[in-house]
């Protein structure tokens, strides 16, 4: 039963990874607009030549 | 056979207006003006059509108004607006307000199309933001606001933008607060499991383990996530106030000791899943309140009205100065629709000044030569050449917003429920945990203890905290669909208070401006006698006549005379005029008419009369049918033309007040104020702002919610303007939504307490009594929210 020492560290580690992880992407802004990059992704890459005269 | 041709495509094909001309045409497509033609050209030329694909009609009609971006180029203006600058690169954010839709994003990303030196250009929709970067060496800003107002996006580049202070910091780091209060409670729930259904004998020392480990992670949730709880409470005991926050602290306090004690001394499992829950559903709470962002800014002042350059002649040029660099003694030019930003004296040029910021009244003003005009006023014909005489900071404008209602701080008048509850709530809580400590102590000390803390731990007012959130969260966002958006969720309660209603007239209870309407047949000669007479006058109303007649060739003017309230008798070439009211023509009042009328007579003969339309706004009706339940009152800058017509919505001539001066309107607030009474001041203009503040509830009514004035409460656009009844309405449900959960929470806390008396409250009941009780609040008041929504048709 020991082990569960070694289980419950790994768990709390990696809980604390993904932690990590929110607040990096907390810090680097990608919560800021959550609103823009939804409508953004629905524009199309378009193919149409630019018209150069 | 002829064939009828129809025109096929009558609405713009840039931003769906109609068209009423067929001159401007290319490609086959329609345009309604010059201006949707010319961004049409350039976005075809660039290649960049797919704007059109994403949305029928997507750009926003050309206002065709000269307006000057020198000043852009001046280096002061330009470091206070730029965010970053150097050698190479520069960056601004700009806020556009005409950005709606998705065509509107994709052209604006797409910058760079139109100019290489243009390395990056973001929108962020709801706050109507574009963040721009480009290269400073090939690029100015000059031209990206010019090209911006070429394709139909002029930025609002405002005086507040330059003296915006740097409070950006004040939001905090609330989510990464939640997220640490999060996991922590995640972890500790785990860890507890074992706790709740018991360890078998040979698995004991796990409970010393798992115990250590959740004191461990109420370390961060206590003294991280829950601290601000504490800075707030100590602050308010400081200034001798009880607020919410000061038997949260305690709770989380003892919750916290109470943990470290029996985990240290083995002899429980403490309360630390109870301490984490509180503080993470707190910490969403508050989360859900600040939420209330909108995309609109309520912290605008005055000065966002104000011009940020001024073109200047010095040394027979024009020059572009900083606003705050006007001294007097300078000559300014004011272009057409341009504010004048300090008290002048006009030099050259035909003023006509629409006053309607200052006075409410919202015809145009005719000045002449010499005369001194105000600030605030908005030129809205040629160019003119002013004189200052005040600098900016001491003009008229700056003299009533330095009214002392406005330095005021204003979060003191917005008191809520759980602001007055809470302070009753601590002592009673107080009192009841030293009673039960009291009633212990001479029998068994450890249960005093266990008793007194138990108490502070289960009427820890969670539900008291989180109850007005919720429920002020969901009534705004009803608020917000129905187009009345309010500044925070304090004002809902403010609102269910108001009993006295006052509404401005121009703008507020009517729409738009007054159109005119010539009823009888007048010839080139009758037209010529009237404009004479006319001319000679500065009444609003002759204004608009001689704007009517386009201005033709004066007559002789002999014996003019102009009656207040009456009209105008004069003889013109020869012939008798008679303009005016009913009264001077003839001799007696005629009844009420649902217009202005102004009638015409020539050497006798009545020729018809000039009917001046203000249309009331849809709904005026509804809003009237208030007044069994609400005083209504009316507080206009106007004369008193349409009384007759008013009286039939309001009660009697008590409640009307004609030709009040923005100081006038303060006043009378005020003098309502100490009747005792509640108001809620509706306007629209610069004019009502002192009013709006001095009121206890501002609403500021418009048809442009990007456009409103004054710093407000609330903004209503004028369409919901018929829902007034149903916002006063819903906003009383909202309140009594916010009683009844209080009855529940307090049900549970007295279930709770019976507990907690007796010295009993196991880890097990707090931790499924209290976030229980938390779970019901929040479910009844969002499903109660709603449920009054639909039955008051806000939904």
């Amino acid at each position: 039963m020991n082990i569960i020492y070694l289980l419950i560290g790994c768990s709390v580690l990696l809980a604390l990874i993904f932690l990590a992880a929110f607040f990096w992407a907390q810090r680097s802004g990608q919560h800021d607009d959550l609103y823009t990059p939804s409508i953004r992704i629905l524009l199309d890459d378009e193919n149409e030549p630019v018209n150069k005269k | 056979m002829a064939e009828t041709h129809t025109l096929v495509n009558t609405l713009c094909y840039h931003c769906g207006d109609e068209c009423q001309t067929t001159a401007y045409q290319k490609d086959d497509r329609q345009f309604c003006c010059q201006g949707c033609q010319s961004v049409y050209t350039i976005l075809s030329g660039a290649g960049m059509c797919s704007y059109y694909h994403y949305n029928d009609h997507p750009g926003t009609t050309r206002t065709r108004v000269d307006k000057r971006f020198d000043y852009l180029s001046n280096p002061e203006v330009m470091a206070e607006l730029l965010d970053y600058a150097d050698e190479r690169q520069q960056a601004i954010t700009l806020y556009i307000p005409h950005i709606h839709c998705s065509s509107c994003l994709w052209l604006l990303e797409q910058l760079n199309r139109f100019n290489p030196g243009i390395h990056y250009s973001r929108v962020d929709f709801l706050k109507k933001q574009l963040i721009v970067r480009y290269d400073a060496g090939k690029f100015t800003l000059q031209q990206l606001v010019e090209l911006l107002n070429d394709i139909g996006y002029e930025p609002l580049i405002s005086l507040q933008d330059i003296i915006k202070k740097q409070n950006k910091a004040s939001k905090g780091n609330l989510v990464q607060k939640i997220a640490v209060a999060g996991f922590c409670f995640g972890n500790v729930m785990l860890l507890s499991f074992p706790e709740y259904f018991g360890l078998s004998a040979f698995e004991q020392s796990f409970k010393y383990f798992f115990g250590w480990l959740n004191v461990l992670f109420s370390l961060p949730v206590v003294f991280y996530s829950g601290r601000g709880y504490f800075v707030s409470a100590w602050y308010n005991l400081k200034n001798k106030v009880l607020n919410i926050d000061f038997p949260l602290a305690l709770g989380i306090a003892v919750l916290f000791l109470r943990t470290v004690v029996e985990v240290a001394t083995n002899s429980g499992a403490g309360f630390a899943d109870t301490l984490c829950g509180l503080v993470f559903f707190l910490l969403v709470g508050k989360f859900v309140q600040q939420k209330t962002y909108h995309h609109i800014s309520f912290e605008r002042d005055y000065r966002s009205f104000f011009p940020v350059a001024v073109q200047v002649i010095a040394e027979g040029r024009e020059k572009a100065l900083p606003l705050s660099a006007i001294q007097t003694g300078h000559r300014i030019v004011i272009r057409h629709n341009e504010i004048i930003p300090a008290d002048a004296i006009l030099l050259k040029g035909e003023a006509l000044i629409d006053f309607s910021f200052v006075t409410g009244e919202a015809v145009p003003v005719n000045k002449t030569l010499g005369e001194i005009i105000y600030a605030g006023g908005r030129q809205t014909g040629e160019a003119i050449e002013l004189e200052v005489v005040k600098a900016v900071s001491q003009s008229y404008l700056t003299q009533l917003w330095n009214n002392e209602v406005f330095t005021r701080k204003q979060d003191n008048r917005m008191k809520t429920f759980s602001d007055r509850v809470s302070k009753y709530f601590t002592i009673v809580l107080i009192a009841v945990a030293m009673i039960s400590l009291a009633a212990w102590l001479p029998f068994d000390y450890r249960r005093g203890i266990d008793a007194f803390t138990a108490v502070l731990i289960v009427a820890c007012p969670c539900a008291l905290a989180l109850s007005t959130p919720f429920t002020m969260a969901a009534a705004l966002s009803i608020f917000d669909r129905n187009l009345f958006y309010l500044k925070n969720t304090a004002v809902v309660e403010q609102l269910a208070r108001i009993d006295t209603l006052v509404m401005d007239k121009t703008g507020t209870i009517t729409t738009g401006s007054k159109s005119i309407e010539l009823n009888g047949t007048l010839g080139p000669k009758h037209r010529r006698l009237i404009y004479s007479a006319c001319a000679n006058s500065i009444h609003p109303l002759s204004r608009m006549i001689c704007q009517y007649f386009g201005y033709p060739e004066k007559g002789n003017v002999t014996d003019y005379c102009e009656i207040a309230g009456e009209g105008i008798r004069a003889t013109v070439d020869g012939h008798r005029l008679l303009v005016g009211s009913s009264k001077l023509i003839f001799g007696q009042s005629q009844g009420e008419h649902l217009t202005t009328r102004v009638h015409l007579m020539i050497d006798g003969q009545y020729l018809g009369y000039f009917g001046f339309n203000h249309q009331y706004r849809e709904g005026l009706k509804q809003v009237a049918e208030l007044a069994d339940s609400y005083t209504l009152y009316l507080l206009s800058g106007d004369q008193d033309q349409e009384r007759g017509e008013l009286l039939a919505y309001f009660l009697d001539n008590e409640h009307l007040f004609f030709a009040q001066s923005p100081q006038q309107k303060l006043d009378r607030i005020e003098t309502l104020q100490q009747q005792g009474r509640q108001v809620m001041m509706l306007g629209d203009g610069l004019n009502d702002s002192g009013a709006l503040m001095q009121s206890e509830l501002g609403v500021a009514v418009t048809d442009d919610v990007n456009n409103f004035s004054p710093g407000s409460d609330a903004i209503l656009d004028g369409r919901s303007f018929a829902k007034i009844p149903a916002f006063l309405r819903f906003s009383k449900d909202a309140v009594n939504i916010i009683h009844c959960s209080f009855l529940i929470s307090l049900t549970y806390n007295l279930v709770g307490l019976s507990y907690a008396v007796s010295g009993n409250l196991s880890p097990l009941v707090a931790a499924v009594l209290m976030p229980l009780s938390t779970a019901t609040i929040i479910s009844f008041t969002t499903l109660a929210t709603h449920f009054m929504a639909k039955r008051r048709n806000l939904l």
